[in-house]
């Protein structure tokens, strides 16, 4: 198989945008990457283009177009991947094959949302669209919920506690405060999380990972290509895996555990040759804390319901066991819900290139973990320095 | 300079009170949280006949005691609204007839959300500046609505400020400056009961940045800094954003809190600053210079330099001050709040 590498990266800041529409932070992220790689449009092959819900955020379709329109490209394909918080990891792997495939040498991968244009109950709805409409949202169910029923069932069946919950959350915090990008760049403590306003019990305000907008945009690019180029620094792509479940949560196998995680991340590890030991650094999804302590455990990271002593023993903390969502996570750098993937991405990139400055943390792999809905979907991508 | 200014001004508040604490209850929220997110302790509310009409009457009453001035050399009368009683025909016809001002009377009603007020006080003034008028009345007063259950609810308060504007002023109006966007921040529709807002963008984008444009604008355009100022007012629509402006200009609380009157009353709308200037000028001593801005949703911001003059002192005590109408109070329960306020559809 072809191998292929990160070269280039670029991202807005994330937050809120009052002042920027979903173009504008696309084509900013989009242009980063290209002079990140000093690539020019005749360069990139196909663009893609992760997004989850323009359609209800902003009224917009057709968005692979519109990016590749105001990114000034002409003729080239484009391609829009949806699969809810997942749209920005799916639209890399999609990516990735087709440069795998031999049709493209180089391409641009893009995630974007624009999320504030609508109210917070409207985004509540429009998020809602990952979930099972027929059996979760008819019943009054969004994802608060959802979450808080694993949350549940977590604690029930392994004695997790609100204050290990909330430890991932401060651990978030702690590092947004060293990403210039990040939405929130302030310190919480166990106690900020535990005061705050209740969300849907057990999870608290500060439990959940917030409203976002901003883009994110990485090149991808074959090895023949990288040569001819003389591209320096590339990231490569070591392993890739993909698995679906479920939409509606009632109908798997476990409440605490998600069988996406644990088969995406089998195939990402087989494919790369690397074990849970060998990655010292990974970005998980933690739309709320508790999808951040499920996903250790079922990356393997801890044993299964040992999430909780393994977050409250320090193992996550920048520079510890697996030094776990430096970019500040899903949480406190922000979640712009088709971004995310891409900005994931890019965290673990600019790690082994060595770029994240006060974050830095010396590892050899890295491993980015993006899942759509309640676990309908999950990626799993591992990336190294060397080939 | 030019000495034109406030000649009588007056307020009016309704005597009922709910605490926000009493709505978070029925609502399901903490209300400790509630006090603290928007530091509003209790808001006042219309009794059942009450409107803007009957406050408008009530403040304009207030502010031609003072004035001493016969209410036939009032040439013009605007009512600043986002709560008129009526969607076609005017508040102002009866507010008139009330007041008994002059039949020569230019009149209408206003509407910009919560900073129509202090558009009518600039309009009159600019009507006495060109000598069409000798006196105008310029009147911000508000019923306003919260949806039950909307973080409205908790700050939607009534009550409202009358202003005389012609010569010889207790209060002169030096300049005014106002800075307008079209910023869609709060809105509420043709037919619709309650506004509808965009949550977290009516702040950075909206209030904070119209506040400070306005006010800059206005420093830059009379060449003061706001530390000359010995007031300020800004529009409160609650107790969080006019501080968090407010220490944005480095204003010190002493300055601040005479005019900052939201915690006890709620946000009164078209009446909330002008409210906040009342309260000053209750207080405020010869040579004491005033900065008020408003901020009203959709969106824009009128900034007011005002410099007190020793006939302030004479006037002041010929009407109820506002001190008075915060501190008059009768508490009611929610039940007695969605019956004054007809959110019971029988």
């Amino acid at each position: 198989m072809k191998k292929v590498a990160v070269i280039g990266v670029g991202e807005t800041k994330f937050g809120e945008h009052w002042y920027k529409s979903f173009r504008d932070l696309a084509v900013e992220a989009g242009i980063k990457s290209m002079e990140d790689a000093n690539l020019e449009r005749k360069d990139i092959g196909a663009l893609f283009v992760g997004n989850m819900s323009a359609g209800k955020f902003i009224g917009q379709e057709h968005v692979a177009s519109l990016v590749a329109d105001h990114l000034g490209f002409s003729g080239i394909p484009c391609i829009r991947t949806e699969s809810a918080c997942a749209s920005g990891s799916l639209a890399f792997r999609q990516a990735l094959l087709s440069l795998q495939s031999g049709a493209y040498d180089a391409v641009m991968v893009e995630g974007v949302e624009k999320m504030t244009d609508i109210i917070g109950s409207q985004a509540s709805l429009a998020l809602m669209g990952a979930g099972d409409q027929e059996w979760e949202a008819s019943v009054g169910l969004t994802f608060p919920g959802l979450y808080a029923l694993i949350a549940r069932r977590h604690m029930h069946e392994y004695g997790t506690t609100p204050e290990q919950l909330a430890m991932f959350s401060v651990n978030n915090h702690k590092n947004a405060v060293k990403n210039p990008d990040a939405q929130f760049r302030f310190e919480i403590s166990v106690e900020d999380v535990l005061n705050s306003p209740l969300i849907a019990d057990p999870l608290h305000l500060l439990d959940c990972s917030p409203i976002t907008d901003g883009a994110a945009s990485v090149l991808l690019a074959t090895e023949d290509f990288i040569k001819k180029k003389k591209i320096k620094n590339p990231i490569w792509v070591l392993g890739s895996g993909q698995s679906s479940d479920t939409v509606a949560l009632q109908d798997r196998k476990s409440l605490t555990s998600m069988f996406v995680t644990i088969d995406a991340a089998k195939k990402a590890y087989k494919q790369s040759g690397l074990k849970p030991k060998d990655i010292k650094i990974a970005e998980v999804h933690d739309c709320f804390s508790i999808n951040g302590l499920v996903a250790i455990e079922d990356l393997g990271f801890c044993k299964k319901g040992e999430g909780g002593k393994f977050i409250e023993d320090g193992n996550i903390s920048l520079g510890s066991t697996v030094s776990i969502n430096t970019s500040g996570g899903l949480k406190a750098k922000g979640h712009p819900v088709g971004a995310t993937g891409i900005s994931q991405i890019i965290e673990i990139v600019k790690q082994l290139r060595g770029e994240c400055e006060k974050r830095q943390v010396d590892a050899k792999y890295g491993l980015t973990h993006n899942i759509g809905g309640s676990g309908a979907s999950c990626l799993v991508h591992i990336f190294g320095k060397e080939k | 300079m030019n000495m034109l200014g406030i000649v009588g001004y007056g307020a009016y508040i309704p005597k009922y009170r709910i605490k926000t604490a009493e709505i978070a209850k029925i609502w399901g929220k903490n209300p400790k949280e509630i006090e603290k997110g928007l530091l509003i302790k209790e808001k006042s509310v219309p009794g059942i006949d009450e409107d803007t009409i009957t406050i408008a009457v009530e403040a304009g009453q207030n502010a031609l005691a003072r004035s001493g001035i016969n209410p036939k050399d009032i040439g013009a009368l605007f009512i600043g609204s986002e709560s008129h009683p009526y969607a076609v025909k005017p508040s102002g016809t009866v507010v008139a007839e009330a007041l008994n001002i002059n039949r020569e009377l230019r009149l209408a009603d206003m509407e910009f959300a919560c900073k129509a007020g202090t558009a009518a006080m600039q309009i009159i003034l600019s009507m006495v500046k060109a000598g069409d008028i000798k006196y105008g009345m310029a009147i911000g007063a508000d019923t306003s609505q919260g949806r039950p259950g909307d973080a409205l609810e908790y700050s939607a308060a009534a009550g409202g400020a009358a202003f005389i504007i012609g010569k010889d002023p207790a209060a002169i109006i030096e300049d005014t400056y106002s800075f307008t966007t079209d910023t869609p921040d709060f809105w509420r529709r043709e037919g619709e009961n309650y506004p509808k807002h965009g949550a977290r963008f009516t702040g950075e984008p909206s209030y904070f940045r119209h506040i400070i444009q306005a006010t800059k604008g206005l420093l830059n355009k009379v060449g003061r800094n706001i530390e000359e100022y010995d007031y300020v007012v800004f529009h409160q629509p609650n107790g969080k954003f006019p501080v968090k402006a407010m220490k944005y200009f480095k204003v010190p609380k002493e300055k601040y809190l005479p005019g900052l009157v939201v915690d006890r009353i709620g946000n009164c709308y078209s009446g909330s600053s002008p409210i906040g200037l009342t309260a000053v000028l209750d207080i405020a001593n010869e040579g004491d210079k005033i900065l008020l801005t408003s901020y009203g949703s959709g969106a824009g911001s009128d900034s007011f330099s005002i410099i007190v003059t020793k006939r302030l002192k004479e006037i002041r005590d010929k009407a109820k001050k506002t001190e008075y109408y915060i501190e008059r109070k009768q508490y009611i329960s929610y039940g007695v709040y969605t019956k004054f306020r007809k959110k019971l559809k029988i």
